[in-house]
This record gives structure tokens, sequence and C-alpha cells, in this order.
């Protein structure tokens, strides 16, 4: 099914050339990047590669110094239209401490004017194996919860785009064995996802195209072949060139 | 119609979910009112009853003790969005920009006004002021100084979010603009509590609505381009 997506719809996401400069400092070097319905993108690379800085550029919180970026075929502008299908769940959980889960959910849902706010924040919650503490202050929730309300934050508008930024960090076996479930069931549906992630294991599960990011430039960049022993193996090899 | 409705539809969502969470914490209601008391209390005893009379001294006091409360509250506003980036979280929505500024003022505005309404009573308490008859003329004075300065202090706010004095800068950045609502409006004040007559507060009033019309309007044109990298 993801094969017949892949080769039939135009690309979610285009990254042409993508350079990104802080004063003298090159962060990404002429990154390029496409991803199509269905798929899933596999980022890995050092601390300090330029990972988190392209997926903010890729979110449209940040811009590229050069290149071009085409989200669902139209060129990327700072409207109200380019963030549309978009989703980022980033390092920071973007919850407000002092709501509960659900009000958190509920507040992303009428944002996003969603036309049943309060029934999507359950559905959410319920997504993620939080339903009996959807009215707790976020601040009382442990670390692996708090990442749980952030992933349905993440996933409540269905996006069709999904950027995440360590997804399975602070999870337990289960709950990360959980989210690659709500992954999986995301690209069947023709969403794509970009994985930042080091727990290679759990997103090695979902990987469809792998890319190692290394001082801001692609070293490996491909579909998936071969095992994950190999990937590392190609994954070492980079990081000593 | 349907883009205007959208914009509101915002707007008041962003507004809400700030009250709720300072409703939750009471944070920047409970420093504000504190610290207006206290400034209250110091101006009390530090006057020289033989020099300086009450009514003379009254309308400034005023002015000062809401204009610096009111800035503690505008600190809180963008500094919430600090924890856990919940800035970022706000500015992925495919929603309007002006939106999300339309509903941080409004926000701001509640919380000043209402640590305006909690003031003006300790203040007539202190200084044993008779605002009988004159409390309409302070109400719709402090609503429309307060408009002003609570437009450019929110978009302030945001401003200086990211900086490491956050706290330090606001106040130094919004001083300039502070001075005209305020002296404005103390000068209305001082002739409302001395019963003058309506038509010698006019010109101030106007004043005072031109520059609220003049900054929320640039407030709002200007946020997008603030917060856009």
């Amino acid at each position: 099914m993801t094969g017949s997506l892949q080769a039939t719809a135009a690309p979610l996401l285009q990254a042409i050339s993508i350079e990104r400069r802080f004063g003298a400092s090159r962060v990404l070097r002429g990154v390029s990047l496409e991803v199509g319905p269905g798929e899933c993108h596999l980022i890995v690379g050092p601390n300090g590669a330029g990972k988190s800085t392209l997926l903010r550029i890729l979110a449209g919180l940040a811009r590229p110094s050069s290149g071009e970026l085409r989200v669902f075929g139209s060129p990327w502008s700072a409207d109200v239209a380019s963030r549309q299908g978009v989703s980022l769940l980033s390092h920071q959980s973007y919850l407000y401490d002092d709501l509960t889960p659900t009000e958190n959910l509920l507040f992303a849902a009428r944002l996003h004017g969603m036309t049943d706010p309060l029934g999507s924040a359950r559905v959410g919650l319920d997504g993620v194996g939080l339903t009996g503490r959807g009215d707790e202050p976020v601040r009382r929730l442990s670390r692996g919860m708090v990442q749980r309300v952030a992933i349905a934050r993440a996933l409540l508008t269905a996006p069709r785009l999904l950027l995440l930024d360590e997804p399975f960090s602070g999870l337990d076996p289960e709950a990360a064995e959980r989210v690659i479930g709500l992954l999986r069931k995301q690209m069947a549906a023709g969403r794509g996802v970009i994985l930042v992630s080091h727990d290679l294991h759990e997103a090695w599960e979902l990987a469809t195209h792998t890319h190692v990011l290394v001082r801001g430039e692609w070293k490996v960049s491909g579909p998936v072949q071969g095992s994950l022993e190999s990937f590392l193996g190609q994954y070492r090899d980079a990081l000593r060139e | 119609m349907r883009c205007v409705s959208d914009f509101f539809r915002v707007a008041l969502t962003v507004a809400g979910k700030d009250l709720r969470v300072e409703l939750r914490s009471r944070t920047a209601l409970v420093s504000a009112i504190t610290f207006a008391a206290l400034v209250l209390v110091i101006f009390n005893y530090a006057r020289d009853p033989a020099e300086i009379s009450r009514e003379a001294l009254a309308p400034s006091v005023l002015w000062i003790t809401f204009t610096f409360a009111g800035v503690i509250a505008l600190n809180r506003s963008f500094s919430l969005e600090r924890e856990n980036a919940a800035l970022d979280g706000l500015l992925l929505a495919p929603v309007s920009r002006s939106a999300i500024f339309l509903g941080k003022y409004l926000a701001n505005l509640a919380f000043v006004l209402t640590i305006e309404a909690v003031t003006l009573p300790l203040f007539v308490l202190f200084f044993s002021v008779d605002v009988h008859g004159n409390l309409a003329g302070i109400g719709v004075t402090a609503v429309l100084a307060t408009a002003g300065f609570v437009a450019i202090g929110t978009l302030l706010a945001a401003m200086t979010v990211r900086t490491r004095f956050a706290e330090l800068m606001l106040p130094l950045l919004i001083f300039p603009f502070l001075l005209p609502p305020v002296s404005w409006a103390a000068q209305i004040t001082t002739r409302l509590l001395a019963g003058r007559p309506v038509s010698e507060i006019v010109g101030w009033m106007r004043l005072i609505t031109l520059y609220d019309v003049v900054f929320v309007t640039l407030c709002l044109l200007l946020f997008p381009s603030l917060v856009d990298e």
C-alpha cells in the first residue's frame, strides 16, 4: 500500500539545496529532501549536526538562508495556508504547565478551528493512553506522560506532514510501541513523516528512507536498504569521514 | 466574512487560554496587586502633609501605581509562552499572527483593568479621596489610557521575551510610550477630583483616544513581522 502511494502521489514536501547560516557558521549546507505520501524519512546525526534547525525550517519556524522549500506543491510562504497541514513535535512540549492535558488539546483544537474540539481532544488522549490523566495539570505529569500529551497535540489535527524531533524520548517500551502504531496508521493514511531520532530500534520500524546529517550535509541519503546493522555501519563510516 | 469571524475566534481562543492560565496560577494578578498596594502605602507615608496636600499628589500616585503594576502583569504575558516554547506552538498554527496579538492584547487588557479595579478602592482608602460622582469619569479615563499602553506593552513584551533581561527591558522600552497617556490621564483625574467642568477634560480624552487608535492599529500590523523570523 505504501509503495502505491509513493508511486502515484505528488510529494508533500520538497526541500532543494537548503542552506542556513548563523553569521559565518554554515549550519545547513545544501540539504535536499523530498517526502512523499506514506513515507517516513529517518534523519540521524551527531549533536549539533543541524537536525533540529532543519526541522524548524521545514515547519516554517525559521527561514533558510538560501534554497527552495515547497509544501504540498506550493512554494513555502509566511502566510496562513503554508502552515495548514504541517505539524511539529519538538524537544519542547508546546504545552502550558498550568493547564490540564485536555485543556491544552482543547486549546490547540480550537485554534485550528476543529468542529468537535472536546471530542478530538479526548480521542487524542485516548490514542496515547492517557484517558484517565486528562484532568491533571501538566506540571504534575511525569516526563514520559508530558511527551505523550505533546505527541497527541502534534497528531490532533491529522496533519498531512508530521515533523517529529525525538518522539520516543522519555517513553517506556509500551508507550513507544503505542506511538509506533499511531505513526504507522498515519503513514497508511498517506501522511508523510520526518523523524529525527537517536532511538534507532524504534525509528527503524517506521523508516522508509534514511539520511545521515553530519556538519550540515547529507553523508547518506536514500531509501532503506538492508538491515539496521548495515545502516549503523554506514552511519559510523559517515561519522569517521 | 468567514475570515473576520475566524480572526475573532482565534483572538478569543488565545485570550480565553491566557485568562484560564492566569486564573489557575494567579501569578501576575497577585504580584501586581501586592506591588500596587505597597506603592500606595509608601506614597501615603512618604508624603509630608504640611507641604503636599493629598489632592495635589493623589492623581499622580494613582497613575504611577496603575502603570507600574500594569507593567508587572505585561511581563507575565509572554513569559508564559516562553515555558516549553509554547509561543512556537502558537506560531505553528495556521492562524493570523495579528489575531494572536489581539488575543494576547485582550487578555492583558482584562488583567490590567482588573488590577486597576482592585487598586482604586485601596487608593481611595489610603488617600481619603472622594471619588463619589467621579467614578464613571475615572473609570472611562482608566479604560482609555490603559487600552493604549497595554497595546504597546503587549508588543514590547513579545519583543523582549527571548532576551536575557526581559523583566528589565520591558519597563525601559515602554517608558517613552507610557508618558503621553499617563500624563494626559493624570491631568484628567486632577480635574475630575477638583470638580472641574467636563469641557476641560474633553481635549485630553480626544488625545488619549487618538493615541489608542494609532497604537492599537500599529501594534496589530507590526506583530506579525516581529514574531516571524
